[in-house]
C-alpha cells in the first residue's frame, strides 16, 4: 500500500478526554514522552476530577490531558486544543467548547449509546450538529479494540481497558511519533496476555490510521531548536522532589520531610520516599500540624527540614510556622496551591495563598516567600528556599501550584557540578556562646544542635531576650526583637538577584506576574510586542522581600498590569508597598490563564492602539 | 563546658533561670527528682533534649540545663518525634500535662505512642487547667465545679493510662509527685526502656485543685489508697492486719480480703506481671479507681517492640546497602532522556 502523504505543521495542541477510569492521564503521559523524544518543545496540562472514580459516564468523572507541542519555543499548554479525542459523550460535552473552531474532533462512537448520552445530559446525538463547526471523525474504538485481541481470550471488561492504547496508536500515526518507548514501557509494566493485548491494541490503532480513509494525511511537527544538552520531561512535583534530594547533597546535611497526604502535594512525598539511599528521611505524620512540628524538631536537631502541603494544610501549619519564626530555625514549607477557600477544588489551580503565606500568623512574623515559575524551576526554587532558610535561620515558604505540580515540560538536566554548593556550618565552639547572638551581616543566629557539648540551650515560643534567648517580658526588648527579626528578613533583599525585565526596560505597560502564570504572561507579552505594543514583563521569584530594584523598575513604566489567579493579592502588595495604581487581572476558575485573556487585558490597558 | 558522663551532679542539670511555679506546686518535686536521676543515666548532658508544649508543666525545659524546646500547645510529642527520628542517639523527654497531652494534643500522644518511637513522656496530671486559671480538664472528675463549669463538669474523664494502653503503649507507669525514690525509679525504668515510655505523674495543683491526690500522696493514707506494683508479686495492699488483694476474673477486678496467715495467690489474688503480651491485664489495672479500689502505682506494662526510630534508620541503611549511596547525577539522568545536539 502506498504511504499516505504527510503535511508539515509547526505546532498542535491535543486534548485526550474520557472517563476518569479510561486511562487518559496515562495516555497523555505516554504521548508526552514520545513527543519529547521526537525533539519538540512541549507543555502539558492534566485536568482531572478529585474523585478517584466518579460515576462512569457522568460529567463529574471526566478526566483530560492536554499537550501542546511545537517546532519552536512554547510556554503554555495552549488556550484551545486543535484536536479533541473524546472517549464518551460526557467528555465531549465537558470539553467541546474549548476546541478551536474547525478543529479535529475524534470520538469513540461505540460509547455514544443512549445511556451514555443521557448520563452526559444530551437529549439527542450531538455529533451531527458539531459537523458544521468541526471536523468530526467517528471511530468505533471499543469494537476495534475487541477485534484486535479476540484471539487472546481476554474478557471484554478487561480487554476494553486497552482502548486508550488504540487512540494512542492512532495519534502516534497521525503525528508520526515512534511507538518504541511506549512498547518498552508496556514490557516493563505488564506480562503475558495483558502485555500482548496492550501492544496489539496500540499497533492496531496505528495501523488503523494508515489504512482508514478517514485520515487522508498525517502530520509532521519538526524538531524544535532548543538549547543543546541532555533533556528529560519533568513535572513540577518531580522537580521539587529531586530538588529536595539535591539540597541534601549540595548542603551536606540530611533531609527530613514531614508531610500529611494532601492533593496535589502527596506525589512529592511519594517521590522523596524512594530516595532513602540519599540519607533522606520521610515522615508521614498523623496530621498537618504534626508534619510541621516534627520537621521543626528535626531542624532543631540539625536536619534540612521541609514540609510539603496545600492550602488547607498550610492553614493548619501557621501556629507552628510562627514558632519557627520565633525560634529562628531553618525550615522550608512548600504550599502547592489549589483552588480554595476551604476544600475548594482540590485538583484545580489557584494562586490564592500568597497573603496567607505572608500574613497567616498571629503577631508580626515576617518570613521569606518565594515562588516557582515553571515545572523545571521547582528544582531550583527549593534549592534557593533551603539556602535562604539556612543562611538566615528562618522558615521560608515556597509557593507552587497544582498546574506546576502536574504539568510536564522538557527540562535541561543540570550538571551537578554547576549547582551551587553551600555546605552548612553548625556552631561547635562553646566560647561565649549565646543562642540569640547574631551574625552582623545576615542577623542570623547560630545553628547549635543537640549533641554539641557546651551549647546546651532552650528555645521556645515565649518572647526572647536579645542575645541570651531567655524568656523576657521586657516591653522594649519585645519590640527590639520584632524589629530585629523583620530587619533580618528585609536584608535578604541585598543578595537576591535583581529583577530582570523581559523586553525593553521602559515603556507604556509592565505586566507583573509570579508563580505558574509565567508561560501565559510571557507568551501574551511576546505576541503584543510583535504587534508593536510597548509592553514588557517581569516575573517575581521573590515575593518577600521584593528584589531591591523592583521600585525602580516599576517606575520606568506608565502603567502596571498584574495577572493573578486570585482576587489581586500581589496587586494589593504592590499598591501598598509602592503606592502605584497597579491594575489587577483576576481569574478564579480553577484553570490557568489563557494567553488570549492576558492579551485582551494588555490591549484594553493600552487602549487597543498600536504604537 | 563538656562534662564526662558519670561525673555529673544534679546541679549540672539546673539552668540559670528562676523556677516560677506557684509555691507548693507538685512540679517542684518532679523537677528535683528528674535533675537527680539524669546524672545517673550515663548519657552525656549534651545528648538530652527536653521538649514541652504549653501549660504549667511545659515550663519544665527552661529549668533544665540541657537542650530544650518549649513548643506549641499539645504538639510536643510531634516535635520530639522529629528530633528522635533525625538523631536516634539523643535522649528525648517530653513533658506535658493533662490538658496539653490529652485535650488539644490527644492526637499526637496517640500516634507517638503507637509508633513506639523511643521518647520518654512524662504527663503531669493535676486534673485541672492551671496556666489559664482553673478550668476543668479532660481528666477532671464529673461534677467538678470550676469557672467554666459553675454547675459542675458533665464531661466523662479520660484515664491517661487506659489511653496510652489503647494506643498500644509498650511502657506504661504511674508515679506520684512527692514519692521521690519511687518516682526516681520510674524515671530510670523509662530511660532503660527501648520505645515510648509513658509515665503519668499524679501532681498536686495547690491553687486550683488542691489535695486532689491527697490520699495517695499522704504517707499514712496511701497504705489504704495506693496499690504498689511489683513485678512477680501478688496485687496486695493495706495495713499488715488488714491486707487485701485484687482478683481479676474475665478482665473484671474485685477485692479479696486476706487474713494474716492467708497466702494471697491461693486466695485467687492476681500476680503482677509487666510483660503480658496483650494489654488486657494492664487495662484491668488501669480501671481501678477510688474509692472502690486502690490506685495502682508503678509499672503497669513493659514489653519490647521495635522502635520507629530504629526501623527508620534501618531502612535508610538497608537502602544504602542495596542501592549504594545516592548519586545525584545518576538520579537526574535516570529514565527517559534525550540529547539535543548543538
Amino acid at each position: 500500500m502506498p504511504a499516505k502523504p504527510t503535511q508539515e505543521i509547526d505546532r498542535v495542541a491535543i486534548r485526550f478526554c474520557g472517563d476518569s477510569g479510561d486511562g487518559m492521564q496515562l495516555t497523555g503521559t505516554k504521548f508526552t514522552e514520545s513527543t519529547a523524544l521526537a525533539g519538540n518543545d512541549l507543555s502539558t496540562l492534566p485536568d482531572f476530577p478529585a474523585e478517584i472514580r466518579a460515576p462512569a459516564g457522568t460529567l463529574a468523572g471526566v478526566s483530560g490531558f492536554q499537550i501542546h507541542f511545537s517546532s519552536h519555543d512554547i510556554r503554555t499548554p495552549a488556550d484551545q486544543p486543535d484536536v479533541l479525542i473524546a472517549f464518551n459523550p460526557a467528555a465531549l460535552r465537558a470539553n467541546i467548547a474549548d476546541v478551536r473552531p474547525g478543529g479535529l474532533v475524534i470520538v469513540n462512537n461505540d460509547a455514544f449509546n443512549k445511556g451514555n448520552l443521557q448520563r452526559a445530559g444530551y437529549a439527542d446525538d450531538p455529533l451531527p450538529a458539531l459537523r458544521d463547526r468541526f471536523r468530526v471523525v467517528e471511530i468505533p474504538a471499543t469494537s476495534l479494540t475487541r477485534e484486535a485481541i479476540k484471539e487472546l481470550g481476554i474478557g471484554s471488561r478487561e480487554g476494553d481497558r486497552s482502548k486508550n492504547f488504540f487512540a494512542l496508536g492512532l495519534v502516534y500515526w497521525l503525528y508520526n511519533r515512534p511507538m518504541e518507548t511506549t512498547i518498552e514501557w508496556l514490557e516493563s509494566r505488564f506480562k503475558g496476555k495483558v502485555l500482548e493485548a496492550n501492544v496489539r491494541v496500540l499497533k492496531a490503532g496505528y495501523a488503523f490510521g494508515e489504512t482508514t480513509e478517514l485520515f487522508p494525511t498525517s502530520y509532521i511537527v519538526p524538531k524544535a531548536k532548543i538549547q543543546p544538552g541532555l533533556y528529560r520531561n519533568i513535572t513540577g512535583n518531580t522537580a521539587l522532589a529531586w530538588g529536595i534530594v539535591a539540597a541534601s547533597q549540595q548542603m551536606q546535611r540530611p533531609v527530613f520531610l514531614g508531610a500529611y497526604p494532601i492533593t496535589p502535594a502527596s506525589d512529592v512525598l511519594h517521590e522523596v520516599a524512594r530516595y532513602r539511599h540519599f540519607g533522606v528521611k520521610t515522615f508521614q505524620a498523623e496530621d498537618e500540624i504534626a508534619a510541621i512540628s516534627a520537621a521543626i524538631g528535626a531542624a532543631f536537631a540539625g536536619d534540612l527540614a521541609i514540609c510539603t502541603t496545600s492550602g488547607p494544610g498550610m492553614v493548619l501549619k501557621q501556629e507552628a510556622l510562627g514558632l519557627a519564626v520565633m525560634t529562628e530555625l531553618p525550615l522550608v514549607v512548600v504550599d502547592i496551591q489549589r483552588a480554595g477557600p476551604s476544600t475548594g477544588m482540590p485538583t484545580k489551580i489557584e494562586q490564592g495563598d500568597l497573603l496567607l503565606a505572608l500574613h497567616g500568623r498571629n503577631g508580626e512574623s515576617p518570613l521569606p516567600v518565594i515562588a516557582a515559575s515553571t515545572p523545571g524551576d521547582c528544582f531550583y526554587a527549593v534549592l534557593e528556599a533551603f539556602r535562604i532558610a539556612v543562611t538566615y535561620m528562618t522558615p521560608v515558604v515556597l509557593l507552587s501550584d497544582s498546574y506546576l505540580a502536574n504539568s510536564a515540560e522538557p527540562w535541561l538536566v543540570p550538571d551537578v557540578e554547576s549547582l551551587r554548593r553551600s555546605p552548612v556550618t553548625l556552631r561547635t565552639d562553646p566560647t561565649g556562646f549565646r543562642p540569640y547572638d547574631r551574625n552582623p551581616d545576615t542577623l542570623a543566629r547560630a545553628w547549635a544542635v543537640p549533641g554539641t557539648p557546651g551549647l546546651e540551650h532552650r528555645i521556645g515560643g515565649l518572647s526572647k531576650e536579645d542575645g541570651t534567648g531567655n524568656v523576657s517580658y521586657d516591653p522594649r526588648n519585645h519590640e527590639k526583637m520584632i524589629l530585629l527579626r523583620a530587619e533580618k528578613i528585609a536584608r535578604i533583599a541585598q543578595e537576591i538577584p535583581a529583577v530582570e525585565v523581559f523586553g525593553p526596560d521602559r515603556g507604556d505597560l509592565l505586566v507583573v506576574g509570579w508563580g505558574g502564570t509565567h508561560g501565559a504572561i510571557t507568551s501574551a507579552v511576546e505576541q503584543a510586542r510583535a504587534e508593536g505594543l510597548s509592553v514588557s514583563s517581569i516575573h517575581l521569584r521573590h515575593l518577600n522581600p521584593f528584589p531591591a530594584n523592583l521600585a525602580e523598575v516599576l517606575s520606568r513604566f506608565e502603567r502596571i498590569l498584574v495577572p493573578e489567579l486570585n482576587m489581586g493579592q500581589l496587586t494589593q502588595l504592590l499598591r501598598a508597598e509602592f503606592l502605584l495604581p497597579a491594575q489587577r487581572l483576576s481569574k478564579q476558575q480553577g484553570q490557568p490563564f489563557k494567553v488570549t485573556e492576558i492579551r485582551k487585558a494588555i490591549d484594553s490597558m493600552l487602549g487597543g492602539e498600536k504604537i | 563546658m563538656a562534662h564526662a558522663a558519670g561525673k555529673l551532679t544534679s546541679q549540672d542539670f539546673q539552668s540559670d533561670q528562676d523556677v516560677r511555679w506557684c509555691p507548693g506546686c507538685g512540679d517542684y518535686s518532679i523537677l528535683a527528682n528528674v535533675q537527680r536521676v539524669m546524672p545517673e543515666l550515663g548519657v552525656p548532658r549534651e545528648n538530652f533534649v527536653f521538649v514541652s508544649g504549653i501549660g504549667c508543666s511545659s515550663r519544665f525545659p527552661y529549668y533544665m540545663n540541657t537542650y530544650g524546646m518549649h513548643t506549641i500547645h499539645g504538639r510536643a510529642p510531634a516535635f520530639a518525634t522529629g528530633i528522635k527520628a533525625s538523631r536516634p542517639e539523643l535522649s528525648v523527654w517530653v513533658v506535658t500535662g493533662d490538658g496539653d497531652g490529652l485535650s488539644i494534643g490527644g492526637n499526637h500522644l496517640l500516634h507517638t505512642i503507637r509508633r513506639n518511637i523511643d521518647v520518654k513522656i512524662l504527663l503531669f496530671n493535676n486534673r485541672v487547667y492551671g496556666l489559664t486559671k482553673g478550668q476543668y480538664s479532660p481528666t477532671s472528675r464529673v461534677g467538678m465545679k470550676t469557672k467554666s463549669t459553675p454547675d459542675g463538669s458533665i464531661d466523662h474523664p479520660i484515664d491517661p493510662l487506659s489511653f496510652a494502653l489503647g494506643a498500644g503503649a509498650t511502657f506504661v507507669a504511674r508515679a506520684v509527685d512527692v514519692h521521690a525514690p519511687h518516682l526516681q525509679e520510674m524515671l530510670r525504668r523509662a530511660h532503660a526502656h527501648k520505645g515510648t515510655a509513658f509515665i503519668e505523674i499524679l501532681q498536686n495543683c495547690p491553687v486550683y485543685n488542691d489535695n486532689e491526690f491527697l490520699e495517695i500522696e499522704d504517707r499514712k493514707q496511701r497504705v489504704e489508697a495506693a496499690l504498689p506494683l511489683e513485678d512477680g508479686q501478688p496485687l496486695v495492699w493495706g495495713a499488715d492486719d488488714q491486707r487485701k488483694g485484687i482478683r481479676i476474673e474475665n478482665g473484671i477486678p474485685s477485692v479479696v480480703h486476706l487474713g494474716n496467715e492467708d497466702d494471697p495467690v491461693s486466695k485467687g489474688v492476681a500476680v503482677h506481671h509487666e510483660r503480658h503480651e496483650t494489654p488486657a491485664y494492664a487495662f484491668a489495672l488501669a480501671s481501678l479507681q477510688r474509692p472502690a479500689f486502690p490506685v495502682p502505682i508503678g509499672v503497669f506494662r513493659a514489653v519490647e517492640q521495635p522502635t520507629y526510630d530504629a526501623m527508620l534508620t534501618a531502612q535508610v541503611e538497608a537502602a544504602v546497602e542495596k542501592r549504594g549511596k545516592g548519586d545525584l547525577t545518576k538520579l537526574l539522568r535516570s529514565g527517559d532522556t534525550w540529547t539535543v545536539e548543538s
